[in-house]
């Protein structure tokens, strides 16, 4: 299971934050601070996983971004690199060609894609199109 | 639209923010646009409640306290417009959580979203569900969930299984309800749903029991071919991952046939040919594929055996460790961890491999790596292994050595076949990363060096190489200085050779440099140059004659700013100086160290770090507890302990130290070994009736600078050893410092001397002394004797410094009294001592008693011996 899913570029500002546990907001923050440290640090030849307290961080850099899933210890590493790379695509293709001040100025529309994509800590949807289509559901609704 | 509103928009508001230089500005812009958001909270105009909640939460995006805005939420999601209740979710999931109170009042109006016809609105409320949904909320609302599964729309359903998994994660308790609408959804076509209808399923097994059953015998054959179907589909350019249609599909049911497998032979026996299948057809040239092959293996670890499946699993791991991406071997390594545990052949066969990764470049990989090499030691590869491990060491990175060296050493101690190769090992070790090696491994290291007897010329003249070339490892200087200290005849005289060994010539002087050179050198720390101390006093015993170079290098320290130091060297070269007749006898040679006590007692020892000895406990720390001096004795003594009172001993023990050491508590507090064997130990020495005083080697002294050399607790109990005279009850003699042994008997002293008289003896003359015994028993007592020692000065110099010993047999127990003085001025001055001693054999053994007398003529010192066997019967 997910436990959160984090958006950081290399200064530490945090684009996107995800729990799917409760934790207060001082805690998140930590979390945040740690979890940056944790990953801005590691060269490109290491692993894309590194524990981080009883959990796992997998996380993988586009450009200036950081984008680290927090899962179980037992889950499956590689499929979460997957799925990292399958939301960055969405993302990609949502906003054509995504930068980060897509991230700054459109928060609220990239945390309805990530709800369309991932539910209580799971994957939800595989298929970037029918997430897409989705999105454009919605967005005539409004 | 109010008029007087100033809101900005969204857009500008997170422009001026990010245009602002300084935090400062920075913070006065958020305070502004948060007051003018409350303000539009108080007029509750519904126009611009959503720009609000947008701004508020980019605001809270940013780190602000946004708690006023939580109102704002339940009002929006209370709206009837769809954009309303969108921003208002969206703002709920990211303001609350389920920990909050709030969240309650939302029940009410989810429910009704639930319940919506709008399928877009149904969809808002189970994803906030999902997402933040707290145990009440969860058993509120799980019948509407349930409902929502069998929903016409898929997006709806795949919401509402994720929703539930959620809920009975949340609320076990309710996993029965889900477990039919579970079933139902396994047999969708919508991708979708499918993958959520998996999950849903493989929460309810591993929750609830009952569930597992069902859905094992319902279900496997169904997600079998389900998987087959996915596997041997046709390109799919919706779901095609690199070649592979849904891959995440391909591990949520291979995780779930897992669960289903585990433990039951029937469903394992169904999967084995769809594994077999995954395992060989899959591409592994692609992530995707690693990770369902990654899946796959662990499905095939976890389900009941079929041998050939696991050799098709760990061939695939060792194809991993081959690859060239890290994540791959990362991940391979792993799992091979598990494997072992099932086919350790298989896993030896990829040694090589792993061996390899321990050099890895990456720190995760070089960790796996190393835990995974060392569940692969055994006794045939235990040498080539460590060989391998101890090259890596010399050239590996600082960080990674402290993990790398505990490892070897665990290694080598476990698995060693030889002692001579334990010591070899260690040494290379120590050279190479000795300041990353704890206290226990160094110790055991000692343990076992005096264990090897034979071994001992070998291992000292080895230390003595090694730490002229690598004098900066802390470690390896504190054993070669222990091993030099102890063996350092050996060293000199090149005793002991082994046939492998090149001769090399060692002078006293080159010996005595190494210790000195540690003491000064200005990076070591205080343990080290306490231990140098000790091995200088023992080297000034064993070398006579460099011990004026010796002298001088203690007397350096006299001024040490080190208390410890400072006090070492008074008291040391005290020994050195003025007591040349007991210092031999002082730093014979230690007694053999039990090596099986030791290590039982190292594995329950306490945890007692080294900082705690501030305060005076009662245990050593490290686990060394006085027993290891009860074994010492066992060794050492002939006679069987008898074990005395306990209480006695520990106050006199007490005494001893605390008189030795002046007022550093802080050292002696360690040294107060249990207070059993303190006892036992000084019993022990006073009773050994028949050697000579002198020739208590074995046991006492050294006995108390046990092994274990923990920095405070050895040097306190060095300085015991070195003060403490050896093995006699003696009195205060000149500087105080032998003031021990003040009693050992608790009994009382009674003055009365009731009880039938009994003839004063002359127990000893000589040509220039005369001791003479008078005799009383207390009343009451029979056992009890005092006897009022005089010693009278025959000749006409005076004696200084005058010390009375005494030893007797074990049945007897001895107490003295401090002497009258310790000057015996010439012809016929005299000197009285009270004795008291107890005779537990008291009617079948009469009182005996050796004795010895220093004093010092004209500065010479002069010793004199004698046996007393003149008591009177009955005593």
């Amino acid at each position: 299971m997910i436990r959160f899913i984090l958006l950081q570029n290399r200064q530490g500002k945090t684009r996107l934050a995800k729990y799917y546990v409760p934790l207060e907001e001082s805690e998140k923050h930590k979390v945040e601070y740690e979890v940056h440290r944790l990953v801005v640090n590691r060269d490109a030849k290491f692993t894309n996983f590194v524990e981080f307290r009883t959990h796992k961080v997998i996380y993988r850099r586009y450009a200036g971004l950081f984008f680290s899933v927090c899962v179980d210890i037992t889950d499956n590493e590689l499929a979460y690199l997957e799925c990292i790379h399958l939301f960055v695509e969405i993302l990609d293709h949502f906003f054509s060609n995504v930068c980060e001040l897509d991230f700054v100025f459109n928060f609220h529309k990239v945390y309805l894609i990530l709800d369309e994509f991932i539910l209580a800590g799971e994957l939800q949807e595989t298929s970037k199109r029918a997430i897409i289509e989705r999105m454009s559901e919605l967005e005539k609704l409004e | 639209m109010n008029p007087f509103s100033s809101s900005t928009r969204l857009r500008d508001m997170i422009r001026s923010i990010r245009a602002c230089k300084t935090a400062a500005e920075e913070r006065g812009v958020v305070r502004k646009e948060c007051a003018d958001i409350r303000a539009s909270i108080n007029e509750s105009d519904p126009h611009d409640r959503h720009r609000n909640l947008a701004k508020l939460m980019f605001i809270h995006m940013l780190g602000y306290p946004t708690h006023f805005g939580q109102m704002e939420c339940l009002k929006l999601i209370a709206s009837p417009g769809f954009p309303e209740k969108r921003i208002g979710y969206l703002g709920l999931m990211l303001l609350l959580d389920e920990r909050q109170e709030v969240l309650m009042l939302v029940t009410n109006s989810l429910k009704q979203d639930l319940n919506h016809t709008n399928q877009y609105v149904v969809g808002l409320a189970l994803c906030a569900l999902g997402n933040i949904c707290s145990a009440e909320m969860a058993r509120d609302l799980a019948p509407e969930v349930e409902r929502l599964i069998q929903f016409r729309d898929p997006n709806i359903r795949k919401k509402a299984a994720l929703c539930s998994t959620r809920i009975v994660r949340k609320v076990p308790d309710l996993a029965e309800n889900f477990i039919n609408a579970a079933s139902s959804l396994l047999k969708e076509k919508h991708h979708g749903v499918l993958i959520t209808g998996v999950q849903l399923c493989y929460e309810l097994c591993t929750i609830n029991d009952e569930a597992l059953e069902f859905f094992r015998k319902k279900c496997t054959e169904g997600l079998i071919k389900t998987l087959r179907d996915i596997t041997n589909s046709a390109y799919q350019p919706e779901y095609d991952v690199a070649g592979i249609t849904d891959p995440f599909l391909h591990i949520r049911l291979l995780k779930v046939l897992r669960v289903l497998g585990h433990g039951d032979a029937n469903a394992s026996d169904l999967m084995t040919d769809i594994l077999a299948q995954v395992a060989t057809k899959t591409e592994s040239n692609k992530n995707a594929g690693n990770a369902i092959l990654y899946e796959c293996v662990e499905t095939i670890m976890a389900i009941e055996d079929t041998s050939s499946l696991r050799v098709l699993a760990i061939n695939i791991l060792g194809r991993f460790l081959s690859n060239r991406d890290n994540n791959i071997r990362y991940v391979a390594l792993n799992m091979l961890m598990k494997a072992i545990a099932f086919d350790d052949q298989a896993v030896q066969r990829h040694r090589v491999t792993i061996l390899e990764c321990v050099k890895d470049p990456d720190a995760s990989i070089r960790k796996r790596a190393l835990e995974l090499v060392s569940l692969l030691v055994n006794e045939n590869n235990v040498k080539q292994l460590t060989k391998e491990l101890i090259d890596y060491l010399e050239i590996s990175d600082e960080d990674f050595k402290e993990d790398l060296s505990a490892k070897i050493c665990s290694i080598v101690e476990k698995f060693s076949p030889e002692k001579i190769w334990y010591i070899d090992q260690m040494l290379k070790v120590l050279s190479e990363a000795g300041k990353f090696v704890k206290d226990d491994v160094w110790h055991a290291l000692i343990v076992v060096i005096s264990n090897a007897s034979e071994l001992h010329g070998y291992t000292v003249r080895a230390l003595y190489k090694a730490v002229l070339t690598y004098s900066e490892q802390e470690t390896l200087v504190r054993v070669a200085i222990w091993c030099i200290g102890e063996y350092g005849d050996l060293l000199v005289n090149n005793v002991g050779m082994l046939g492998i060994e090149d001769p090399i010539t060692v002078t006293e002087c080159d010996a005595v440099d190494v210790v000195e050179d540690a003491i000064t050198r200005h990076n070591s720390d205080m343990t080290t140059k306490a231990m140098a101390l000790v091995a200088l006093l023992k080297l000034s015993s064993r070398f006579p004659s460099i011990s004026e170079r010796i002298k001088d290098v203690i007397l350096k320290q006299k001024g040490s700013l080190l208390l410890e130091m400072q006090q070492r060297a008074i008291e040391f070269n005290s020994i050195v100086e003025r007591h040349k007749n007991i210092r031999s006898s002082l730093v014979e040679r230690m007694p053999v160290l039990d090596e099986a006590t030791f290590n039982v007692r190292r594995a329950g020892s306490l945890p007692a770090s080294v900082s705690t000895m501030a305060k005076p406990s009662v245990s050593i720390p490290n686990g060394v507890s006085a027993a290891p001096l009860v074994d010492l004795l066992d060794l050492g003594s002939d006679d069987i302990l008898a074990a005395p009172s306990s209480s006695s001993g520990a106050d006199f023990l007490q005494d001893l130290l605390s008189v030795d050491l002046g007022s550093s508590s802080a050292q002696s507090g360690a040294t107060t070994p249990a207070p059993k064997a303190g006892t036992d130990l000084l019993l022990d020495i006073l009773s050994i009736g028949t050697p000579s005083p002198a020739q208590n080697s074995t046991s006492a002294i050294d006995l108390l600078s046990t092994a274990d050399m923990n920095n405070n607790s050895s040097t306190a109990l060095d300085t015991l050893s070195s003060s403490a005279p050896p093995h006699i009850a003696t009195t205060a003699s000149a500087g105080g410092m032998f003031d021990l042994l003040d009693g050992l008997s608790p009994s009382p002293s009674k003055e009365a001397t009731n009880g039938p008289a009994y003839p004063p003896i002359v127990a000893y003359e000589s040509s220039s002394l005369k001791i003479d015994f008078t005799f009383s028993k207390p009343t009451g007592n029979p056992q009890t004797t005092n006897v009022e020692a005089t010693f009278i000065n025959l000749s006409p110099n005076t004696f200084t410094d005058f010390v009375f010993q005494a030893a007797v047999p074990k049945f007897l127990q001895l107490h003295l009294d401090p002497a009258s003085s310790n000057t015996l001025p010439a012809s016929g001055g005299n000197i009285t001592q009270n004795l008291r001693v107890a005779n537990s054999q008291h009617g079948k053994k009469s009182l005996v008693m050796r004795m010895r007398i220093g004093y010092k003529v004209n500065g010479k010192d002069v010793l004199e011996e004698g046996q007393i066997n003149n008591f009177p019967p009955g005593l």
